[in-house]
């Protein structure tokens, strides 16, 4: 089903048009409020009004996490606060969150594109959807539950964890759309099965599932576990949130991009120069009608390819293949964005700790692990158990506090991690994705 | 009234307390005493040798992390209740033993127990005040 059928379906050249034009707005727009831009874009050399076409876009600097970083917390905002209705806040590499505002309008926005989201995955009014995803400064769950009531459907907003109950609640209440990520859904069927629960003989129809990577063989299994059609989304909180694309129920063959509101680029990472349709490359995103946030070329680091073919669905937005990989180390573990670097900030914060170390990273019982082995030194050595467990507990809750994610920190012996051409290899990743 | 220690840190692997083992008897270190404290992750290796210096370099030339802790060696009795008497004493002047082991000597009726303390000055006072034997470092390297 198409919830905006006029935008959504819009013949290539009007949507270029309203690209343009909202394009140029947002140029004009971001020169004139946010000094970040206007001294990138003199750095570059280009006016606002240099934007004459879409084939001007790569005229425009691009825009890198570190920005936001060192913007932190408001700089990047476009609009003064009090015209901030609402803050998210992702995880940063080493230690500061990167900060996103909305204001009402925003607001209004995403719930229309998780409207649009939930309807491609097959969502209507009168549907009950069991959203477990992360509420609070996680966009995944706020992002849903708007977009759910928009769509007029019954959100439970139940939230991350406590699965046994979540399967009680789902059972009880009848639900027929399921909001989490892949390796959640999976984990809730086991349980399930567990609890003695058919999980196919539930209601669900639709599961739409996203926040990490995921494959086709995954999709496979969770809809013959579940009993239901997976599609995938994608968005990260710095362009919005989920609702930047969403695969369709028809064809689940890459996610359409609702291009009325981001334009997409796939570039070479290496270089930064744009790649042609079909080509694989990083993804780069430039937010049309956001007012408190809006971000220009944004350099996501995930790795797909775009696609122009027309869809069965009747869509005429160009799709994404699904994310092959990062252009940078950082990993998503449960959901949450994690890179190394935030990991040796907290072991050179604990100055004792030589920071020789090597994330493990792994998959049991559905749900990602992280364990983090730490090269032992004389000066941290204690012949107690007790000093040295404790050691590992501290570094554990540090983790825990600064990503939130929890982990098992393990003291090795010296120089058994591995280093290659002179430099550690910091993560081993044993998750079949 | 101290006897020095090593020990050295062990991942809980195949193979690393035979290669302790290894390079002392390469370097012709003799070990007298050992404890192993095992975690599910690491072990600890505690051991008294006749020759601390040397045990310490070889190991550190083989790569294993090395401490040096000072402990106290006390002669027991060989007979029931020699180690409870002991334990009292310490018990009842609230004397913590962080950790302890002990071994038979091959030569006499007596049994050596090596006790951890945290305050060890307080803990060999107390000790030599109710007239329990405690050994020199030397004598027990020698042992």
């Amino acid at each position: 089903m198409i919830f905006d059928e006029e935008f959504e379906t819009l013949p290539r050249e009007a949507l270029e048009a309203i690209q343009l034009k909202r394009l140029r707005d947002l140029a004009e727009r971001v020169y004139a409020t946010v000094p970040f831009y206007k001294k990138a874009f003199d750095e570059q050399g280009v006016k606002p009004d240099d934007i004459k076409s879409l084939e001007d876009l790569p005229k425009l600097p691009f825009t890198m996490k570190q920005d936001l970083r060192d913007n932190y917390p408001f700089g990047m905002f476009a609009t003064p606060m009090e015209n901030v209705v609402r803050i998210h806040v992702s995880s940063g590499t080493t230690g500061k969150p990167t900060v996103v505002g909305y204001t009402r309008r925003d607001i209004r926005t995403w719930s229309e594109l998780m409207a649009r989201t939930l309807a491609a995955a097959g969502a209507h009014k009168g549907d009950i959807v069991h959203n477990a995803y992360g509420y609070g400064l996680f966009t995944g769950g706020l992002g849903f539950h708007y977009g759910a009531e928009r769509l007029g459907a019954s959100v439970i907003p139940v939230s991350g964890g406590n699965t046994k109950r979540q399967i009680l609640l789902m059972r009880d209440f009848g639900a027929t759309v399921i909001t989490c990520t892949p390796s959640y859904a999976l984990r809730l069927a086991d349980v399930a099965a567990e609890e003695g629960v058919d999980f196919k003989a539930l209601k669900f129809r639709v599961g739409v599932l996203g926040a990490e990577p995921w494959t086709e063989n995954i999709r496979n299994e969770i809809e013959s576990r579940l009993g239901l059609d997976a599609v995938d989304i994608y968005g990260l909180s710095e362009v919005m949130g989920p609702g930047v694309a969403v695969e369709c129920v028809e064809a689940k063959k890459g996610l359409h991009i609702f291009e009325d509101h981001f334009i997409a680029e796939i570039i070479n990472p290496e270089t930064g120069e744009p790649l042609p349709y079909g080509e694989p490359g990083e993804l780069v995103f430039t937010t049309l009608t956001k007012e408190a946030f809006p971000l220009i070329r944004y350099r996501t680091r995930d790795l797909s390819v775009l696609h122009r073919e027309p869809c069965k669905c009747g869509r005429n937005l160009v799709r994404m293949g699904r994310i092959t990989g990062r252009s940078d180390d950082m990993l998503i573990i449960r959901g949450v964005n994690v890179f190394p670097s935030q990991i040796e900030s907290v072991l050179m914060a604990r100055k004792e700790v030589a920071p020789h170390y090597v994330l493990i990273v792994d998959r049991k019982d559905r749900m990602d692990t992280l364990e983090v082995n730490v090269e032992i030194n004389e000066e941290i050595f204690s012949d107690a158990v007790k000093d040295l467990q404790n050691m590992e507990r501290d570094i554990e809750k540090d983790i825990k506090d600064l990503l939130g994610v929890s982990c098992r920190v393990h003291l090795v012996e010296p120089k058994t991690i591995q280093r290659s051409e002179g430099k550690a290899k910091r993560v081993i990743d044993k998750r079949k994705t | 009234m101290r006897v020095e220690q090593i020990s050295i840190f062990l991942e809980n692997k195949a193979g690393r307390l035979a290669e302790v083992t290894r390079v002392l008897s390469g370097a012709g270190v003799n070990i007298r005493a050992l404890s192993l404290a095992d975690t599910s992750d690491f072990g600890i290796l505690r051991l008294i040798v006749n020759d601390n210096d040397k045990a310490k370099t070889v190991l550190k030339e083989h790569g294993f992390t090395v401490g040096k802790t000072d402990v106290v060696a006390v002669e027991v009795e060989d007979r029931p209740g020699g180690l409870s008497h002991i334990l009292g004493i310490l018990s009842e002047q609230s004397v913590n033993v962080e950790y302890m082991y002990a071994f038979v000597q091959h030569s006499g009726k007596n049994a050596v127990i090596i006790f951890r303390f945290d305050d060890i000055d307080t803990a060999v006072k107390l000790l030599q005040e109710n007239n329990v034997k405690v050994l020199e470092g030397k004598t027990v390297y020698t042992l």
